[in-house]
């Protein structure tokens, strides 16, 4: 019924187009990706332009813990990801569960800081230059760790419900994707702010 | 030749027009909820139109002020508005949702899918983007009220700082156009992410990359651009907002911030923004004049690797809108190569778009010659271009009418008259019916004359030195009797903008019945129904060249013997 | 005189200007020519090449392009715009990196919301929005090197026939120059959008002869006029918050806010240019600057009618 010209040699040919959904996280990821730099640029351009204290310094711990907890999250999510592909649910629930927990304390390590940083260096994002391009950056990359924890969390619930398949392994492995970045932008974030900054 | 019956997949099964069932609520909720990729391309279009109309009222309203030195038709801050929300409408109201629009309806048609990648996101971030274009408008009447116009943004479209601090601009304007468009900027990333995910991923069998129509082509390209474009503005404006709200630095000059980083965020959006406006537009150019000259296009590799060519040179330029901040001599000489760089490539559209026609038989119906005219005047826009990216000559035109007269003849000469080419093409397939031919050269001529009277007049003021943004002039500066001709130009153009809104509303109810294909065409569109039932083809196509239709249409001669 | 009063920048009067002028006559030669060039063709093709037949349905000849072609309509474009480069590049460095001779003069601008301040530092002179320059002729070269600061937003400077514009930004510092060669007022305005008035933002500059600029530095370089006819209005100077924001030297106003009175009545417009500089206007502008200006930064000072003519009366001494 088909009158476009149908091709002989087509018809026997498989038509593999890459999947929507890695597609279209690729893209949210360039997407992100610009506006970060936006943000890391800012921060590079006004490191040492603050016209008062405190410097970063006088004030900036280097997060080692945090830094190689959300990292390791990173293999953690993968490894959840190689289960779910061979429907081992457990296990992947298992890794999957790993994976929040780094995230929850790289965050709650997050917050310690800026507690200490507000309360007991009276660093505020208005205190000077280095403070408003500093809790910008952090803070953005933070959202983002808060926004993944929640799609995370959410995958949890329906992996405890049971209603997570290795048919999903595909979606998981998009959402996945989204949390390699948000660990890869860290290494950025740490890099520009705790290392270069400093 | 209109109404061919084409054996076509999609035709098996009519959806009768205008045949929508149920009460006017029951259809209305039909629209507010759909997630169906034409319905939704319609909203936009229609839209972005109201917001021509909207952006077009205010320009009348600058061009009655400006009419003649010292008028009091509106004062400095309601002028200062009306520039600001001209500007801010017409680019993010009118010209990113219109393309996203024409995207939406037609790339699933012309690559033989059934919907966009992600049908939800698609509504999510129509309605986003509609939200924006409210909170926008509703600054006329949030603060102090319609009197003294409320608290519209009145910082140019640009916005530089500091002008955008608390201490120079109180009151919640700035926080309106910031707001807005962080928002309609969320809406425009999604409708960027599905867009490149449904021509990636969901061509159908056949359509190699190299086989896609280039409206799909030139939609891929501005997608991808918008991903890296409209983010470092949303960016900017989250600095921005944190600046006004929490105390923060980014732009505060007394603090060691930097004014001139504000201009490059702004214009390392807002180059790369142009691109994405006119890339629509010779996607729409690239569909139109093969049809009508009755030639397939000229150098469709060429056409690609030109607008991939556009796309990664225009991400380098964005200085260019910045020769008079003080730059160095070597920054200056580098950003004149990159803009002059650019000619370079969109050369290359335009001599194809002449080769194209070349040895055809061009058959001028309206959208046609709205087609033609964009040729002419892109050339001259571009010529311009040309002349601003001289940067010594750039410190005299930099921010005077003859810039104003630059980009104007680029969003009205090249993106608007191909807007109006567009609708006037693709009418028939959205609404089953065609558009008034009568009306359509009434309008054609009109916006014509109208546009070369107000905007090639506009290159003068400039070289007399008149500056743009300035709400008055003195009557001894010799700008007067031009500023005359502009302004009647402009009711002009309002009275053929009148005349579309008209055609529109007398072909829907009165037009001719087109048919599936009346214009003769060659791409996948033309093969279903007009309009397109729900699910678009009943079974999913199979192409084998760039013209399936063409293939179909001469089976003795067919495209992919040659490609 | 219309001519005197537009700004044309076909009409130069100083190097940087002028140098700009055949550039610029050379640059739209050449787009001139590609316009020519490319929209005949075009022109030729839509006559040549229209379907006249509307019966006649055979498509022409297909043709689905050509590398050669392609190649051609790279390369000329790739050399033209080598050409317009380098002739470009040229001129940036001409004039932006041009060297400042011993002679030349330094004057420091200030943008305001709505006004210039301009700053002698080396005469010790201090004025607003008429900024006075020597003549400048190529055997006696007698630049002027202008400084750009700005005090709140960005403006910018341009006087269309002496040369381009630059912005004063606030926090990054410009410098430009002119050497104008013909004497004369020429008229400007600012051109970065910075506010309400930035239309009433208004420029001008008066190119002295020597003998010319020699009496005007001489007059500035005086202390302000201490009449004592006018106490009463020198009274309400001083008491009212007008020193807040202005000063005039041998007075207790120091303000800087608003332009240096001190010499006034040297000046031919008030308020940048948006009115004639006319006892009348001046007891419009201070009575209510909005009347002149709508928005200007200067606060209506709601004075009696007794106090505004003392006040006229003590301005219009200011010499
Ligand atoms: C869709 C919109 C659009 C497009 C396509 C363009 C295209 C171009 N623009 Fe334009 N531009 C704007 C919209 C656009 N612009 C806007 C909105 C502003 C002002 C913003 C504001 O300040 O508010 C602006 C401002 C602007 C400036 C800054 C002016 C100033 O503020 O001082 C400059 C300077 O270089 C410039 C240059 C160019 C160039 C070189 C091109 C090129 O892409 C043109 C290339 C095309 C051709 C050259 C013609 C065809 C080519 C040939 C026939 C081949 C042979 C030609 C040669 C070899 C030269 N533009
Ligand atoms: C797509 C973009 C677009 C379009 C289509 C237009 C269209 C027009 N523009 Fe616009 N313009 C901009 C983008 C655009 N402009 C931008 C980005 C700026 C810079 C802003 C800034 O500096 O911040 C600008 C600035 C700008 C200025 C400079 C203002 C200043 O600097 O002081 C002027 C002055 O004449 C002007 C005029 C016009 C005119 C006469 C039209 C005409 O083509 C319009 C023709 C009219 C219509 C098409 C509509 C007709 C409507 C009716 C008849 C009424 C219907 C009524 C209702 C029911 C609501 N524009
Ligand atoms: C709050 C600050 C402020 C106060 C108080 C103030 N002025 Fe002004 N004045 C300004 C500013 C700012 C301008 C420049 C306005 C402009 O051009 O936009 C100005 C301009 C002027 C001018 C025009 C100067 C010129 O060369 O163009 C005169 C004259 C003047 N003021 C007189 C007065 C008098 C008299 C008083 C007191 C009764 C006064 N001002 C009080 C800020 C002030
Ligand atoms: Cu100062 Cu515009
Ligand atoms: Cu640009």
């Amino acid at each position: 019924m088909s009158a476009i010209p149908t091709v002989p040699e087509l018809q026997d040919q498989p038509w593999h187009l890459p999947s929507r959904g890695r597609i279209g996280m690729l893209s949210l990821i360039i997407g992100e990706s610009a506006i970060f730099t936006i943000f890391v640029v800012a921060y590079v351009f006004y490191i040492g332009k603050s016209l008062s204290g405190p410097t970063p310094g006088q004030v900036l711990e280097v997060p080692i813990f945090n830094t190689i907890c959300l990292l390791s999250s990173s293999i953690t999510i993968w490894l959840a990801e190689r289960r779910i592909e061979r429907n081992e649910i457990k296990a992947f629930g298992l890794w999957w569960g790993v994976t929040i927990a780094l995230g929850v304390v790289f965050l709650v390590g997050t917050g310690l800081e800026w507690y200490k940083l507000i309360y007991h260096d009276g660093l505020t994002i208005s205190t000077n230059l280095f403070g408003t391009t500093f809790y910008s950056l952090v803070g953005l990359h933070a959202t983002h760790v808060v926004i993944g924890l929640a799609m995370l969390l959410l995958v949890l619930v329906f992996t405890l419900m049971g209603r997570v398949t290795e048919h999903h392994a595909e979606r998981i492995q998009v959402l996945a994707l989204y949390w390699h970045f948000v660990d890869a932008v860290w290494v950025v974030v740490f890099t520009v702010v705790y290392i270069v900054g400093r | 030749m209109a109404d061919q019956t084409l054996p076509i997949s999609g035709s098996v099964d009519v959806t009768p027009p205008h045949a929508a069932a149920g009460t006017f609520l029951e259809r209305l909720h039909g629209w507010v909820v759909t997630v169906d990729h034409k319905k939704l391309g319609i909203l936009y279009v229609v839209y972005s139109l109201i917001f021509l109309l909207v952006g077009g009222a205010e320009a009348l309203a600058i061009r009655i002020q400006l009419m003649i030195p010292g008028n009091h038709f509106l004062t400095a801050a309601t002028y200062n508005q009306f520039f600001t929300m001209h500007g801010t409408t017409m680019v993010f109201l009118v010209g990113m949702p219109i393309l996203f629009g024409f995207a939406n309806y037609l790339v699933p048609l012309m690559i033989g899918a059934r919907d966009m990648a992600f049908p939800r996101l698609n509504a999510f971030s129509f309605w986003l983007t509609a939200l924006g274009g409210l909170l926008l408008y509703f600054s006329f009447i949030g603060g102090p009220g319609l009197y003294g116009m409320g608290a519209a943004p009145d910082v140019g479209w640009f916005a530089y700082a500091p002008l955008t601090a608390h201490v120079f601009s109180p009151g919640n304007g700035t926080d309106y156009w910031a707001l807005a468009l962080i928002v309609s900027g969320f809406g425009t990333l999604g409708t960027a992410i599905n867009i490149v995910a449904t021509i990636i991923s969901m061509r159908c069998k056949g359509m190699s990359l190299l086989r896609m129509p280039l409206f799909a082509w030139l939609m891929l390209v501005v997608s991808a651009l918008t991903l890296v474009t409209i983010t470092p503005l949303t960016a900017a404006q989250f600095m921005l907002l944190i600046d006004r709200y929490l105390g923060g630095h980014f732009f505060d000059t007394q603090a060691g911030g930097s004014a001139l980083v504000w201009i490059h965020f702004f214009w390392i959006f807002g180059h790369p923004e142009v691109y994405v406006l006119v890339l629509p537009a010779f996607a729409i150019a690239n569909e139109i004049i093969p049809v009508f000259s009755r030639k397939a296009i000229f150098g469709y590799p060429a056409m690609v690797a030109a607008s991939v060519g556009i796309a990664f040179v225009s991400l380098g330029v964005w200085a260019h809108h910045m020769f008079t901040v003080g730059m160095t001599s070597v920054s200056n000489a580098f950003f004149v190569l990159s803009t002059m760089l650019v000619g370079i490539p969109t050369g290359i559209k335009i001599f194809n778009w002449l080769a194209t026609m070349w040895g055809g038989k061009i058959r001028f119906a309206t959208p046609m010659l709205y087609c033609t005219a964009f040729v002419f005047q892109f050339l001259i826009a571009g010529l311009t271009g040309i002349i601003l990216s001289v940067a010594p000559w750039d410190w005299q035109l930099h921010n005077s009418y003859f810039v104003i007269a630059h980009f104007h003849y680029v969003l009205v000469g090249a993106i608007v008259f191909n807007i109006f080419a567009a609708i006037y093409y693709w009418y028939p397939k959205v609404t089953g019916r065609m558009m008034s031919e009568r009306l359509g050269k009434w309008n054609f001529w009109l916006f014509l004359i109208g546009f070369h009277v107000t905007f090639d007049t506009m290159h003068f003021l400039g070289f007399l030195g008149m500056p743009r943004s300035i709400y008055t002039y003195e009557p001894n500066r010799g700008w007067n009797g031009l500023n005359m001709v502009v302004s009647i130009g402009a009711f002009i153009q309002g009275v053929a903008a009148l005349i579309f809104v008209y055609n529109l509303v007398w072909s829907y109810f009165h037009g001719e019945v087109a048919g599936n294909d009346p214009w003769d065409a060659w791409t996948l569109e033309w093969a279903t129904p007009s309009p397109p039932p729900d699910y678009n083809f009943a079974t999913d196509p199979e192409v084998k060249s760039r013209r399936p239709l063409w293939d179909l249409k001469h089976p003795d001669d067919p495209d992919w013997k040659y490609e | 005189d219309v001519a005197q009063n537009t700004p044309s920048i076909f009409a130069p009067s100083s190097t940087p200007s002028n140098e700009i002028f055949h550039l610029s006559l050379f640059v739209l030669g050449i787009v001139g020519g590609i316009f020519v060039v490319v929209g005949g063709l075009l022109a030729y093709a839509v006559i040549r090449f229209r379907a006249r037949n509307q019966e006649d349905d055979t498509e022409p000849a297909q043709i689905y392009g050509s590398n050669q072609i392609e190649l051609a309509w790279t390369v000329v474009p790739v050399l033209i715009v080598v050409v317009l480069f380098l002739t470009t590049a040229r001129m940036i460095f001409a004039i932006q990196d041009a060297p400042k001779p011993q002679s030349a003069l330094d004057v420091t601008v200030v943008g305001h919301q709505f006004w210039w301040e301009f700053r002698y530092p080396k005469l010790g002179i201090v004025t607003a929005n008429e900024l006075h320059v020597p003549l400048s002729s190529t055997s006696d070269p007698k630049p002027t090197f202008l400084h750009l600061l700005s005090a709140d937003v960005d403006h910018s400077f341009w006087v269309p026939q002496l040369a381009g514009k630059t912005d004063l930004i606030p926090n990054h510092p410009n410098d430009m120059w002119i050497d104008p060669l013909h004497p004369g007022v020429y008229v400007g305005q600012c051109a970065q959008f910075c506010g309400i008035e930035h239309a009433k933002m208004l420029l001008r500059v008066y190119v002295d002869t020597p003998e010319q600029f020699a009496a005007w530095v001489k007059e500035q370089q005086q202390l302000g006029m201490q009449d004592p006819h006018v106490a009463a209005g020198r009274h309400v100077f001083e008491t009212e918050a007008c020193m807040n924001c202005h000063t005039i030297s041998g007075t207790d106003g120091r303000g800087t806010f608003g332009p240096d009175l001190t010499h006034l009545m040297s000046r031919d417009t008030i308020a940048a240019g948006a009115a004639p500089n006319t006892p009348q206007n001046l007891r419009v502008w201070v009575k209510n600057p909005d009347d002149l200006k709508q928005g200007s930064l200067m606060p209506a000072m709601q004075l009696s009618d007794q106090q505004l003519d003392d006040l006229v009366a003590y301005l219009s001494t200011l010499h």
